[in-house]
């Protein structure tokens, strides 16, 4: 083992106090970001991204434009100071192109694009801090977003990672977990229980594989709750917000016949 | 409104909830079938007519309708046609033959007139237009056939979500502190000073030189610091997502000056707290 920190000490504790198949805190915020139409702040511990979406909006490339459904277009770029080494990465940094790509085939079976023919989503993903689990709050906070924005969606897409140390399994690993063991990312919806992305780049026993798959599947539904949670909080804070004027205005709606002084035309 | 649902027919929903069965109810709006349930796919209110199931999104883009006021942005200039940016799914299109040229309403369009196409309409440019038909790919085409409607200045925009415009009898508003509003359906509010309407239209009906010059007119000091008022009171309304009525902006801008504050104090979040609470029932 490389490390000198124990991955699961004897007690069943993991090194951040966790037990084995306990998840991290996770903080959503669902506030409006600037212009976009839709955007997501979400941390898994210490792992924060923030994810904007613009659209549907007119394409702005010919090629990209289909007459029979919306291209979803997604940019990650991560933050130089998101990792404790400090590490610039350029645009077209494998790694990170990879990543987006990941998410956008995620997201094309889920987002009903069908719907918005001739138009483009644009996906902007920040990372602010990683501390493993990249991917999962990612596509987590892609969900929310898309969401917010009004994008009619299957279902919510929830991601978890689930590693494995020795024979014991372990879910929503750290960046110092994520170094030492092997782990799969996977993407459920958790209405239908369907899975649209399993992901991996480091070698799993097949016997293990099962298991972790499962595991992950089943921490979805408890993300799920949590991140449908939030969704219904803002939804309804905003409806609050929109029905907090309907009975004045409908009365001064009635009123205005006889006061036409603000009026012309 | 109301009278499809009453308060007991709203619900909230996610993406993914299965609402009723499919078989006893149509899907609508943001729904769709699956395994014989009507399972709603955006964040919102579900309403009921009769069988039709349909999801009302909290916040979307702009959905336009035939007869919609809107405000838009030219963003390209093709031929016999400007594109326009309306805050929908599409850019708008506005057609050579909708718009009023110099001459006369009845005039033909020449070629002349498609080669100077920009002179009436620049890229970046703002109009206040109608809808006026849906072409088969779901964009909407705009006409500025009215004295009312054209080419936008003396003023700013501001942006809002298009959920939080209501229908109204007139979209132009006029303020009593010489401020008008032009209150698009698609979110875009164009707050400028107040030109009367004999100005606008001109001796003859129609003064070209008006409706597609680009110069402003004199401003005074006291119009400025009006519209910068009334535009901050929208965005403090808008980022607390209050639907915009003339009543309501009327009631905050006469509270804004009882409280006797500067206009960039108006951004301050707690001074917007407090407006928000005077203005509504929250």
């Amino acid at each position: 083992m490389s490390s000198r920190v124990e991955i699961l000490n004897e007690g069943g504790y993991r090194s951040d106090g966790r037990k084995q198949y306990e998840l991290r805190d996770m903080a959503v915020d669902l506030s409006q970001q600037g212009a976009a139409d839709g955007s997501a702040t979400l941390s898994h511990g210490l792992t924060q991204v923030q994810a904007s979406v613009f659209g549907p909006r007119e394409a702005k490339l010919r090629s990209q434009t289909f007459y029979d459904r919306a291209t979803i277009n997604v940019e990650l770029s991560i933050a130089s100071f998101s990792t404790g080494e400090r590490r610039k990465r350029s645009r077209n940094d494998k790694r990170t192109l990879e990543l987006a790509a990941a998410i956008k085939s995620t997201f094309e079976p889920v987002v009903q694009t069908n719907l918005y023919p001739r138009t483009q989503i644009d996906i902007y993903i920040q990372v602010i801090q990683q501390d493993g689990g990249l991917l999962q709050a990612c596509i987590n906070a892609t969900t929310l977003a898309l969401a917010c924005a009004g994008i009619p969606l299957l279902d919510f897409v929830c991601a978890v990672t689930g590693g494995v140390h020795s024979t014991s399994s372990m879910l929503d690993l750290t960046t110092l977990e994520e170094n030492d063991l092997p782990y799969v990312t996977v993407a459920t919806m958790p209405s239908s229980g369907k899975v649209t992305l399993a992901t991996m780049e480091t070698r799993l026993h097949v016997d293990r594989f099962e298991e972790i798959f499962r595991l992950a599947c089943d921490a979805g539904q408890v993300i799920h709750k949590e991140m449908r949670a939030a969704l219904r909080t803002r939804t309804a804070v905003l409806l609050a917000a929109v029905q907090s004027t309907t009975v004045p205005s409908g009365d001064a709606g009635g009123d205005k016949d006889d006061e036409p002084m603000y009026e012309y035309r | 409104m109301d009278v499809d649902g009453g308060p007991a027919e709203r619900k909230v929903t996610c993406p993914g909830e299965v609402l009723t069965s499919a078989q006893d109810f149509m899907r609508g709006h943001g729904t769709y079938v699956d395994d014989e349930n009507v399972v709603a796919s955006v964040a919102g209110t579900m309403e009921r007519v009769n069988k039709l199931v349909t999801v009302k999104a909290v916040r979307t883009r702009y959905n336009a309708q035939v007869g919609d006021l809107v405000v838009g942005r030219i963003s390209e200039v093709q031929p016999k046609r400007w594109k326009v940016d309306a805050n929908a799914r599409q850019d708008a299109v506005l057609m050579l033959s909708s718009v009023n040229l110099p001459g006369g309403v009845q005039r033909r369009k020449l070629e002349s007139d498609e080669l100077q196409m920009r002179s009436f309409f620049e890229e970046g440019d703002l109009l206040v237009a109608e809808v006026q038909a849906f072409f088969g790919d779901g964009s909407m085409s705009l006409h500025t056939r009215s004295l009312s409607y054209g080419k936008l200045r003396n003023g700013q925009l501001v942006v809002v979500s298009p959920n939080l415009i209501r229908r109204l009898k007139s979209h132009f508003i006029t303020l009593p502190c010489g401020v008008d509003l032009i209150l698009g359906l698609n979110g875009y509010i164009w707050v400028s000073k107040h030109v009367r309407q004999s100005d606008r239209e001109g001796e003859e009906g129609f003064d070209a030189e008006a409706v597609y010059s680009n110069q402003n007119d004199v401003i005074d000091d006291a119009t400025r610091t009006a519209i910068s008022r009334v535009a901050n009171i929208i965005r403090i309304l808008a980022t607390r997502f209050i639907p915009l009525s003339d009543s309501i902006l009327l009631q905050a801008y006469e509270w804004t000056i009882e409280q006797d504050h500067q206009v960039p104090d108006l951004l301050q979040e707690d001074f917007g707290d407090a407006l928000v609470a005077s203005v509504t029932n929250l």
